[in-house]
């Protein structure tokens, strides 16, 4: 069973629907010990920096996913649930976040339109199964104003162009994040939701050795 | 680098897709859920629905239709049609629109852009202006219209779109009230002059008759997108050939459609009208 973390996420809903149409079995959730039995953890997210961890602080949801990580359970992030995992975020004046991965998340520079909004292209930096059949360069649907920048950093699974080069996935060991929303990105978000399904349905709650 | 984007219009009147030359006769076009799902599997990268009755009614009857379509198709959903305040732009959002497009309320209480974009964010916010040519004056203008260009209201289009867009809205839907429904092209100079005025993405509506019509309203009219509704309909061109054209034309276009796996590893959907061959 796979807990999407409920924490008044105004995507809640469309991740939830697309997991559902790929056939992954889910549950809504901010009961902590319903996150610790989980054998996939997914963040949605969207909006601001400082709103997102107002929300999973007032939901009490932050060390069940702390732990959820450190067990070895896959977690998958979207957008603003990408943005928490760094260390902080310049939004909002300066936003300290969960501090999973290095790294602080800084806005666009002000030379092309910000928000980055629309379909643009997602270049995979590793082989992951969460990429399995999707495409090189496959487009995804974006939106937001702020990004994790590149810095050669060991966590980039895939990068996008859009006035800079930033960090479009990120990968490492169990934990996954899209910048993009694959809940509206057509077949392509839909084949992600699927390969991270299959993932979480291989974990074994406790087994801190499988993948 | 951002693609740019090919958005079928759905009318909608009572949960049925209508069509016809707009504000006058119209045809039913079949039903929005299955018309939205054939759209996606052919690639479109955006679905419009307007809700052409406006009235409180309607707006229920929309709010199931986005609920339906948001449960079988993954791509971004904008919902316009007789949104007159924040509540009811959050009910769509809520059932599973990713934006609002505002129209007569916006130019009757600017405000409306400016209390959406602070809730919801300029994101959310889609200024849709209905405009005509105007030769009145030392130079041509458009003037922003009303009710489907039967009310005047003196306004000039091109300052009510850089206005908008200093309130708040994060796109501007461009219509040609003169070119809507001709099939004989989008108004390019119109296009021009919007793209020119304001920062934010320009979707070109009214006129889309042929590709080399889209083309044009995205290299001459320089818009981000192109909105189309009757030539998508009545099947006269398919969605994925506009896009192949376009690409043939050197635009940067979404072109990776491929079926949907589940966690099974067996295809889901793209199962009405014959499936979809599947390319990887």
């Amino acid at each position: 069973m796979i807990a999407v973390v409920d924490y008044g996420a105004g995507n809640l809903h469309s991740v939830e629907r697309a997991l559902r149409h790929v056939g992954a079995e889910i549950t809504v959730t901010h009961d902590a010990s319903e996150i610790g039995d989980a054998t996939g953890v997914v963040l949605p997210g969207v909006g601001a920096a400082a709103d997102t961890m107002r929300g999973l602080d007032r939901a009490g949801v932050v060390p069940a996913i702390l732990d959820a990580i450190d067990a070895g359970v896959p977690y998958l992030g979207i957008c603003m649930g990408l943005q928490v995992l760094y260390e902080a975020s310049d939004e909002d004046g300066g936003t300290a976040c969960l501090g999973v991965v290095p790294g602080r998340v800084v806005r666009f520079p002000p030379s092309q339109h910000v928000p980055h909004m629309g379909w643009n292209q997602v270049r995979q930096q590793v082989e992951s199964p969460l990429f399995a059949g999707i495409p090189q360069d496959a487009n995804f649907y974006f939106v937001h104003s702020y990004h994790a920048p590149v810095d050669g950093a060991a966590h980039v699974a895939a990068t996008t162009d859009y006035s800079v080069t930033f960090t479009s996935a990120l990968l490492r060991d169990n934990v996954f994040a899209t910048q993009f929303h694959p809940e509206k990105s057509g077949a392509a978000g839909l084949r992600l939701y699927a390969n991270f399904a299959r993932l979480a349905g291989q974990h074994h709650p406790r087994d801190d050795a499988s993948p | 680098m951002l693609t740019r984007r090919i958005i079928p219009c759905l009318d909608v009147k009572n949960g049925r897709n209508v069509r016809g030359v707009k504000f006058s006769a119209d045809v039913d076009a079949g039903d929005p859920v299955e018309l939205a799902a054939r759209y996606d599997r052919e690639g479109a990268d955006e679905l419009v629905f307007y809700d052409i009755t406006a009235s409180a009614e309607g707006r229920d009857i929309m709010g199931d239709l986005v609920e339906r379509v948001a449960s079988e198709v993954f791509i971004p959903l904008t919902v316009g049609g007789g949104l007159r305040n924040a509540d009811d732009m959050y009910a769509m959002l809520r059932r599973g629109a990713e934006k609002v497009s505002i129209n007569s309320a916006a130019h009757r209480d600017p405000d409306l852009i400016r209390i959406g974009a602070d809730r919801f964010g300029s994101q959310c916010i889609v200024l849709s202006i209905d405009a005509q040519l105007r030769n009145d004056r030392a130079a041509p203008w458009w003037e922003v219209v009303l009710d489907g260009g039967r009310t005047p209201t003196g306004l000039d289009a091109i300052e009510v779109a850089q206005r908008g867009v200093e309130l708040g809205a994060g796109e501007i839907v461009m219509n040609s009230i003169d070119a809507d429904g001709t099939r004989a092209g989008y108004d390019l100079d119109q296009l021009r002059a919007v793209c020119d005025a304001v920062p934010v993405p320009v979707v070109a509506s009214g006129g889309a008759g042929s590709i080399e019509h889209i083309r044009q309203a995205l290299v001459e009219g320089r818009a981000h997108a192109a909105l189309a509704a009757s030539i998508f309909h009545f099947k006269m061109i398919s969605i994925e050939r506009v896009k192949r054209e376009l690409v043939a034309a050197g635009l940067p276009m979404r072109m990776d459609p491929f079926e949907t796996v589940a966690v099974s590893g067996q295809p889901v959907r793209h199962s009405r009208e014959g499936g979809n061959p599947g390319r990887a």
